[in-house]
This record gives C-alpha cells, structure tokens and sequence, in this order.
C-alpha cells in the first residue's frame, strides 16, 4: 500500500483529485466542506468523516486560506510531503487557469461602457454579500463582550487609520491570550 | 523587482489572512493603499469575478491581482505566495495534530484573532459601500445629501438584501445568480 501511495501515479491522482474539488467550490473554504465530503470520504476513503472536521478546524486555525490548509493535510497524510505538494497545486490549478482566462479578456474591455455599467451593479451586490457574510460568520467569531470589543475597534480603527492588518492580528492574537489568562473570556 | 513583491506580499496575506474566502480582501486593500498596483474599484470587481468562478475565492483574488499587476508569471507567482505559508506551516503541525489542537495558548490566541478577522473584513466591506454606494465627489462639491446617495444603487441593495435573507426559496440560490442579474441590472439602468 504505502509502495502504491508515494509512486508518481498516486500523486497524479491526489493532483486530480484536488483539482476537481477546486473546479467545483465557488467561493470560501465553507463551500468546499460537502464536496470534500464526496470526493475523499465517500469516493475515495482517503480520510473518515471525524479526520475531515478535524483538519477542518485546524484549517481554520492556522494561518492560510481554509481549503488550501484542507488540501496540505490530506495530501501530507496519504502521501508524505510530496503529497502534500500535489494536492496543493492540484486544488489552485483550475484558479490559475480560468482567472487568467477571463482576466486577459476583461483587462481589453474594463474601459466600455456596458463592462463599467454592469461592473457599478455588480459592486453593489459584492456588498450585499459581504454584508451577508459578515451577518453569517457572526456567531462563530463574537462569543462575548471582549469579542465584540476586539470585532468593534478593529473595525473602526481600520476603517479611519492606514495601518496594515498584520498589526491587528498579531495584537488580537496577544489580547486573545491575555485575556484568557486574566479569566475574561466568556464573560 | 516586481516579482520578488509579488510573492513577498502574497506571502505576508497567506500568512496573516485567517480563515477562508473574504479573509484574503482586508489584505489586498491595504495592498492597493501601499503599491498601487490596483485601486479599490479594480479590487471590488476583482471580488465579483473570484465569487462567480470556480476555485476557492482566496486563491482566485491572488491570481487576478497578480495578472493585473504583472502579467501571466505575476498570476502564478502571486498564487504561489499565497499558499506557501499554509503549505510549509500545515506540513510542520501535520505531525502535532491533537496537541496543535488542543494547546491552550494556540486557543486562546484564536479566540481573540477570529473576532479580529471579522472586523477586518467588515471595513473591507465598507470601502465597497461607500464605493459602490455613496457619492462623496459629488456630495463634497454641491453639498446636498441629494447628490450624497447612489439611488439606484440603493434600491437593487434593497432589494437584493431582501432577496438573499428573507424570501425562503430564493436565498439558497447560487450567488453567481445575484452577481449577475445585479450586472444586468447595472447595465440596463446605466449605473
């Protein structure tokens, strides 16, 4: 079995395979969970259904976008650091391909005015979105009154100040810490 | 050397973005203030285009803002920093899973970032408002509230904010429906 895992065949198929995920999710890491759940737990018996939660969290807990995280784990799993390679190329390669596609042809007409008209509708829905998104992760990220303290002064703070985001995450993560020291947390 | 900056800031968003989908977008806005490679409208249309293809919406924002910034080799570049981190971090707590997991300072340190992470992508939401919304231009030479607000814009809000929440067969609809029925929209009442 192990002899099968690491030959190039093996990879190949880890590469397809994450491919084909990748071609089927729209949007965030969320989006990819069900179809990970039919392709590597039902299909293939990669990984149980408890494994795929649990690199889920850690995917969510670590630094990185969730499905490339998801992809490096099951990779590394099956296939060593090779693996992990694959499967993580395998589920960006659709991207790289169909956005420089439509990229190299929306770059000619970004100037008409239909692209202009239709890109102002657009914008308004992204907003409606992103409203949506913030609204859905809400109960997952704010658990108490610190939370919403951290969630309100990052926001205000980024919306008037011109600093990098990188300080807010490092000062969170700390404040983070510190308060559940200081026995705050959940309160 | 463009390249080299390229992967040096994806590298740094594919190390500090917690989470998944909008995360990466609080990045790449700062990324528009500090290089100019890109304005905040161009980042609002890119979020469009990565929602409605295939791929997750991370990765997809990397190689469209690495395309218009420099070209084919930027694209793949830039999707390379992305992932790098994630890649060589997830391969060293492969081994630790559980105690990764379970250690109370990685815990407790995640409590205070996910709050953190979501604040970041709220004001990332709201340059797109006041984008896609507002009227400051026009607002600051005449003065009137009139001249402040997009009206159209704010009825297809309304109403698409209706849609994607409150009525039960319509929300579970793809978002790639709403994108592009608000760029019919947008073309047909001249946005």
């Amino acid at each position: 079995m192990n002899e099968e895992r690491t030959s190039i065949g093996f990879l190949a198929r880890l590469f397809g395979t994450f491919a084909k995920v990748g071609v089927m999710t729209f949007g965030g890491g969320y989006a990819m969970l069900p179809i990970l759940q039919r392709e590597i737990v039902e299909d293939r018996h990669w990984a149980t259904e408890e494994e795929l939660m649990d690199y889920y969290a850690v995917g969510q807990c670590t630094p990185g976008i969730i499905a490339v995280n998801t992809a490096t784990f099951i990779g590394q799993k099956k296939a060593g650091i090779a693996g992990g390679i694959m499967a993580t190329l395998g589920v960006v390669f659709p991207s790289i391909v169909i956005i420089l596609l439509i990229a190299s042809v929306l770059t000619h007409f970004a100037d008409a005015p239909v692209v202009r008209h239709a890109f102002a509708g657009i914008r308004v829905c992204v907003c409606v979105l992103v409203f949506n998104a913030v609204v859905k992760l809400w109960k997952g990220a704010v658990k108490d009154k610190a939370g919403l303290c951290i969630f309100a002064v990052v926001f205000l703070l980024s919306v008037f100040l011109d600093v990098s985001p990188v300080v807010y995450v490092i000062i969170a993560a700390v404040t983070g810490i510190l308060l559940t020291q200081m026995g705050v947390r959940g309160k | 050397m463009i390249y080299l900056r390229l992967f040096f800031e994806f590298f740094k968003t594919g190390l500090f973005a917690v989470g998944g989908g909008l995360a990466t977008v609080p990045f790449l806005y700062d990324m528009a203030d500090k290089t100019g490679w890109f304005t905040h409208g161009a980042l609002a249309d890119m979020i469009a285009v990565s929602e409605s293809t295939p791929g997750p919406m991370g990765v997809n924002m990397a190689t469209y803002v690495g395309y218009t910034t420099a070209g084919i080799p930027g694209g793949v570049i830039a999707t390379l920093g992305l992932f790098m981190p994630s890649l060589i971090i997830i391969m060293i707590i492969a081994k630790v899973l559980q105690k990764f997991r379970q250690n109370k300072y990685v815990d407790a340190g995640f409590y205070g970032l996910r709050p953190c992470s979501l604040g970041l992508i709220a004001a990332a939401g709201y340059l797109i408002f006041r984008l896609a919304l507002l009227d400051l231009d026009a607002y600051a030479v005449s003065g009137s509230v009139r001249d402040l607000f997009h009206w159209k814009a704010w009825i297809l809000a309304a109403v698409l904010l209706i849609l994607t929440n409150l009525v039960p067969k319509v929300k579970k609809v793809h978002p790639i429906f709403f994108i592009l029925a608000s760029a019919v929209v947008g073309i047909v009442f001249a946005f």
